[in-house]
């Protein structure tokens, strides 16, 4: 594929509003994760929310879209000046030419979650300022961000579990190629709700700690929100040397089963190799994989065989859900921003959490940050229903 | 800029409308269309387990899907594919809410995974055995036209086929009162990039802002109240099998036009 150039990028999560304290708190090897005190939600595990997100005010004109999962989508686009370079490259481009590819799972479903403890008692009807189409349904965050920048263009919602904000860089891919728009704005929002606390609860993948991915006791996901953001465009003849180019991408889906992964990961080494082949790249040639690693037994355990079958047993990798938990559909886009800023910085950020490496595993699973200079990187997103995405970055020298 | 590409194979089912050949008839306008409460079918491809825990969206994506793979003469696995709602399972995202708002909020595994967005791609790939990728979108009443958009650019850019799956289903009150999806409509377009044996109708897609072409009566009711609905124009033009230029409903302010024509 032709590389695409992440003109610029953000990301926020409850380890940070934006890059620098992002960074900061790989680096200090800092946890988002604390135990859970959302809403009333009576569940003993850890998230990782973001702080501030219900103080957020969206624009007047835009009030009717007003959800935990947009007013995060707006405080994400503040952070970076993300906003600022969205709108020059409007004005470059024009506003048809500049598409929006935005992952979420759950959208605004919490505000539904309210509505329906509101209910009429006579009539069960939900109270009368409940918008579904601004709040509730899965493309709201991205007819709020198009709206936001006044664009005209293309705009979709990628939803497809945990998946979801790595396979909008594979959408925006294509309608870049196909030459529908000149830049996309990518990434993947998704809030806390008790759908997906009390859901993962119900399938018991809910850890009582602080996730531990792919150590020998973990026991299962903590649940973090999120939101990441990059700007794509086509690449130009000059770059800085620190420029980051999306450089491969590979889908598959396992065929096996709703909630469960395929036990070999046969789904998730197609992913990856089908990323390494569209990046003409050989394993060898990947510095660092950022996992998937929920910490689930089944996930990680899948995904291990899965790495260990294509790569070996060298190559460094970790799971940076250990700090900003479980994002879930705006996984992929933090931790696309993750690898982005591996690159930048040449570091490598370790696994939190974890004590105890699963010994079953023959992996080079990071337990301390290192300072390394690297040149590409890969990024495992896996979800529900089989889905998985494996993106491939690099720096442009 | 546009974009062409070959259909091979369509499914259709909805209000009145039980598959594509038996309702070319009325979409030429030769017969009457009269709406009737959709009939989903089981899905037999389902293992008995998964066939309990599926919902209509998924029986009418299986339905919609295969029809239109097996009038393409193509085996499904090696499909990749392409699903469009604009909303996920509505019976199943009511009982959540309703367990969510009641004492007891221990909702079950079985609700849990049927709630997010790509369950019917996920009971999709277990059925035929897709290893493929398969995008899911959502673009409220957009859907149909962000569904084709990546269809066709999937065709285009990656020169493979795909099937586009586009199907809707209502919610139950009172969610309904706040999304008025009267009943459920799903359509199922196998995309080539090259025009073979099996091309139905050769097809050049581009963004505009020129209006949406609107049908006449029954059929515009239609159209207007699902969004998958909106594929309606482009599917009564290639029943009527002469060269054709339509204009689809996408975003509010951008329209698809879609040359259609016949080898």
């Amino acid at each position: 594929m032709n590389p695409l150039w992440l003109s610029h990028f953000t990301a926020t999560s409850s380890i940070g509003r934006g890059l620098d304290q992002t960074l900061a708190a790989l680096q200090q090897r800092r946890t988002g994760l604390a135990p859970c005190t959302f809403d009333t939600v009576d569940l003993k595990t850890f998230i990782g929310e973001v702080a501030g997100v219900d103080i957020v005010k969206l624009p007047a004109h835009l009030a009717q879209y007003d959800c935990r999962n947009n007013r995060l989508a707006l405080l994400g686009l503040m952070q970076d000046g993300f906003d600022k370079v969205v709108r020059a490259a409007i004005k470059k481009y024009g506003s048809r030419r500049v598409g929006i590819f935005l992952g979420t799972s759950t959208s605004g479903i919490l505000q539904t979650e309210l509505a329906y403890r509101k209910r009429d008692p006579e009539t069960g009807a939900l109270p009368a300022d409940f918008i579904y189409r601004t709040t509730h349904n899965t493309y709201s965050v991205a007819d709020f961000t198009r709206r936001y920048f006044g664009l005209t263009g293309p705009a979709v919602v990628v939803s497809s579990a945990c998946s979801s904000s790595a396979k909008v860089f594979s959408s925006a891919r294509r309608m870049m190629e196909a030459g529908l728009i000149d830049a996309a704005v990518v990434g993947g929002v998704d809030s806390l709700c008790l759908t997906t606390l009390y859901g993962f609860n119900s399938l018991g993948l809910l850890s009582d700690q602080a996730c531990r991915p792919y150590d020998a006791e973990r026991s299962g996901l903590s649940i973090g929100e999120a939101a990441a953001f990059a700007l794509l465009e086509r690449t130009p003849e000059q770059l800085d040397a620190d420029a980051v180019l999306l450089l491969g991408i590979g889908e598959s889906s396992d065929a096996y089963h709703m909630s469960s992964p395929h036990p070999e990961g046969l789904g998730a080494r197609i992913a990856m190799q089908d990323a390494l082949n569209t990046a003409g790249l050989q394993p060898s040639d990947i510095d660092y994989i950022n996992l998937h690693g929920t910490a689930t037994p089944s996930n990680d355990a899948a995904e291990g065989i899965a790495v260990h079958a294509l790569f070996g047993e060298n190559t460094p990798c970790s799971s940076t859900k250990g700090a900003t938990g479980h994002t879930l559909g705006a996984a992929g886009g933090i931790e696309a921003v993750i690898c982005t800023l591996a690159l930048q910085h040449s570091f490598l950020p370790a696994g939190l959490n974890t004590q105890q490496i699963d010994p079953s595993f023959k992996l080079n699973y990071l337990l301390e940050n290192r300072e390394q200079k690297i040149k590409r990187v890969l990024s495992n997103s896996f979800g529900f229903g089989g889905t998985n995405c494996s993106l491939i970055f690099g720096r442009a020298a | 800029m546009k974009l062409t590409a070959y259909i091979e194979g369509i499914g259709l089912l909805g209000p009145g409308l039980n598959n594509w050949p038996d309702s070319q008839a009325m979409l030429k306008g030769q017969q009457p269309y009269q709406p009737q409460k959709t009939v989903l079918p089981a899905p037999a491809l389902l293992p008995a387990a998964e066939r309990r825990r599926s919902g209509a969206l998924v029986k009418l994506t299986l339905a919609t899907g295969l029809e239109a793979i097996a009038a393409a003469k193509l085996n499904a696995a090696g499909l990749p594919s392409v699903f469009s709602s604009s909303g996920g399972d509505g019976e199943n995202c009511h009982a959540i809410c309703e367990m969510l708002a009641s004492s007891d909020r221990q909702i079950s595994p079985t609700r849990f995974h049927n709630s997010v967005h790509n369950t019917a791609a996920g009971y999709w790939g277990i059925a035929t055995g897709a290893m493929t990728t398969s995008s899911v979108l959502c673009a409220f009443d957009a859907s149909f036209g962000a569904g084709l958009l990546e269809a066709i650019t999937q065709v285009v850019v990656d020169d493979t086929r795909t099937v586009l799956l586009a199907c809707d289903t209502p919610y139950p009150e009172p969610l309904l009162s706040a999304r008025a999806i009267p009943d459920a409509f799903g359509m199922a377009l196998v995309i080539a990039p090259e025009p073979g044996s099996q091309t139905l109708a050769k097809i050049s897609i581009a963004l505009t802002d020129e209006t949406a072409d609107t049908l006449d009566d029954a059929l515009e009711n239609l159209r207007v109240a699902i969004p998958a609905a909106r594929s309606l124009p482009m599917l009564c033009a290639i029943a009527m099998r002469h060269e054709n230029r339509v204009v689809l409903d996408y975003l509010d302010d951008t329209t698809l036009a879609v040359e259609i024509s016949f080898c």
